[in-house]
């Protein structure tokens, strides 16, 4: 049965490298939920339950500084760039047991000017996915950073189904031509074609540096409440009908995977659509994490828009460009709009279900599917709806 | 000998008894008493059947290469000089998979089931890592 949740606020900061946000992190994200608040129609009092993203924030601090003075529900849900689509399930099911009647989903740093998601200091293990595992195991032998951690599992994809570098970097361009109609997006003005994607120096074999997604600067939020709240308030709401999570086996290490290609989604996506009452075909447009092309294409796979293997030619033949049966990231994603953490995916969401994308709209859209793909797999997915 | 830079492996609890074993030339997995599933990397108990009954195995220090990436742009300071260089996952007869580097493999003859073998990197006094070469026929 779906949720009686709705998303009825967003809010986003710039996105920009240079010169940066020259904001704090914290600053950042308290500026996208004061938009995302206001697009709500509520004040920051009203906000009564607040998600920050992992090591990214502590509710009190949100509420100390929002003037949020009735913080009855602070939870993270630690999944990396799976949390926000993730927290989307924990906000409505808070909001429907009435632990919160306001719950404020915010995210965003500053990845270009701040600490480098690129670098990974020995020193840091600790926020590292696997943790000790990861320190003894994967980064004596310089297996020490996200594009290399997925970079084999997309080797073997290739090895087992054919999934090639033009099928990739079909992924590159289509995120990138998405872009170029959204002025908001950090590559808009910047198209890309196949030929330059070839050309692109590797940065971990099989990936390119267009392979990889965006580092930059900025914050996007999200207010969720109870569609009979939702009713009295400025916007017109997009329903959460579902939203699950979960993680690939073992999630904290990757290489003794029975199944290297299984990840969170595979049991979260078929548990959220029986949920939504929805199937694949169903959906008009999804917004897929696309931290690399191939997590992208893997989704696309693993949440069930084509069979395992096929999502090569899948992307290849443009399904997923704007015009295609599934436009994907309409935004541009992490690979050409910015990199906020996955907020910015279901911003655009709900924009598309609002209706407000101007020349880059669905036509018509009525579903829409976000998902989210953290640490070492982890998965989460949200099923949304005018 | 100049000191090595680069991030090594805490040698406490499992950990630390897995590289033991290197330093002395072995290559050992756990395997469980009960069901005799190897495992890796070290887990308190074995998933597959409940025991926490096991015990250290050498392994055939053989396998074939199960996947790999070529790093190109170092992501962390200490590899810097180092690329490109090849991390690569290999499984092992036994089953289990490690991750590791190759020691003389250029990196564009790298492929995926190539045979490979164990062979001992004594990288500092303390520590010494698993690594893997063409296998010897």
């Amino acid at each position: 049965m779906s949720t009686g949740a709705c998303i009825v606020g967003i809010g986003e900061t710039e996105y920009c490298r240079k010169p940066g946000s020259g904001l704090s992190q914290l600053g950042l994200q308290l500026k996208a939920a004061l938009h995302a608040i206001a697009d709500a129609g509520i004040t920051p009092a009203e906000v009564d339950g607040i998600m920050p993203f992992p090591n990214l924030g502590r509710a009190e601090e949100f509420a100390a500084n929002l003037g949020c003075t009735n913080l009855r529900f602070a939870s993270t849900i630690h999944m990396g760039g799976a949390a926000p689509a993730a927290s989307l399930g924990a906000a409505a099911a808070a909001v429907e047991a009435g632990l919160a009647h306001y719950v404020l989903l915010p995210a965003g740093w500053n990845g270009y000017s701040g600490s480098r998601a690129r670098q990974t200091i020995a020193e840091d293990v600790s926020s590292i996915p696997g943790g000790a595992i990861a320190r003894d195991f994967y980064m004596p032998h310089g297996f020490t950073a996200p594009p290399q951690w997925y970079a084999v599992m997309a080797r073997r994809h290739m090895h087992e189904y054919g999934t090639t570098a033009e099928q990739l970097g079909s992924i590159a361009v289509a995120m990138r031509t998405h872009a170029q109609r959204n002025p908001r997006a950090v590559m808009h003005g910047r198209p890309l074609t196949l030929e330059d994607y070839l050309a692109s120096p590797m940065l971990a074999d099989p990936y390119r540096v267009f392979d990889c997604c965006l580092e930059t600067d900025g914050a996007a939020a999200v207010v969720v409440t109870t569609a009979e709240r939702a009713r009295d308030l400025r916007c017109d709401p997009v329903r959460i009908l579902a939203s699950a999570c979960g993680q690939p086996y073992p999630a904290d290490e990757i290489t003794n995977r029975k199944d290297i290609f299984q990840t969170g989604l595979t049991i979260a996506a078929p548990e959220a659509f029986g949920r939504a009452g929805v199937t694949p075909a169903d959906v008009d447009f999804a917004m897929i994490y696309d931290c690399f092309t191939f997590e992208l294409l893997q989704q696309l796979e693993e949440v069930g828009f084509c069979p395992r293997g096929e999502g090569g030619a899948f992307v290849e033949e443009g399904r997923i460009n704007l015009g295609g049966s599934l436009p994907v990231n309409t935004h541009g994603g992490l690979l050409s709009e910015a990199h906020v953490l996955g907020m910015g995916h279901i911003v655009e969401a709900v924009k598309q279900l609002r209706r407000e994308c101007g020349d880059r709209q669905v036509v018509d859209s009525e579903v829409g599917v976000v998902t989210g793909w953290g640490d070492f797999g982890d998965g989460s997915i949200a099923i949304l709806a005018r | 000998m100049s000191a090595y830079m680069k991030p090594l492996p805490e040698l406490s609890g499992l950990h630390g008894e897995f590289y033991g074993f290197c330093r002395s030339g072995e290559l050992r997995f756990q395997k469980c008493d009960s069901c005799e599933s190897w495992r890796h990397v070290p887990r308190e108990l074995c998933a597959e059947c409940g025991s926490w009954d096991w015990s250290w195995h050498a392994s055939s220090g053989r396998g074939k290469i199960f996947s790999w990436t070529v790093i190109d742009r170092a992501l962390h300071p200490d590899f810097a000089d180092d690329v490109p260089y090849a991390a690569v996952i290999v499984e092992m007869d036994e089953g289990v998979r490690l991750l590791s580097q190759v020691v003389d493999i250029e990196p564009e003859r790298l492929e995926i089931d190539l045979p490979v073998e164990v062979v001992f990197d004594p990288v500092t006094d303390e520590v010494t890592l698993p690594r893997f070469r063409r296998a010897q026929i």
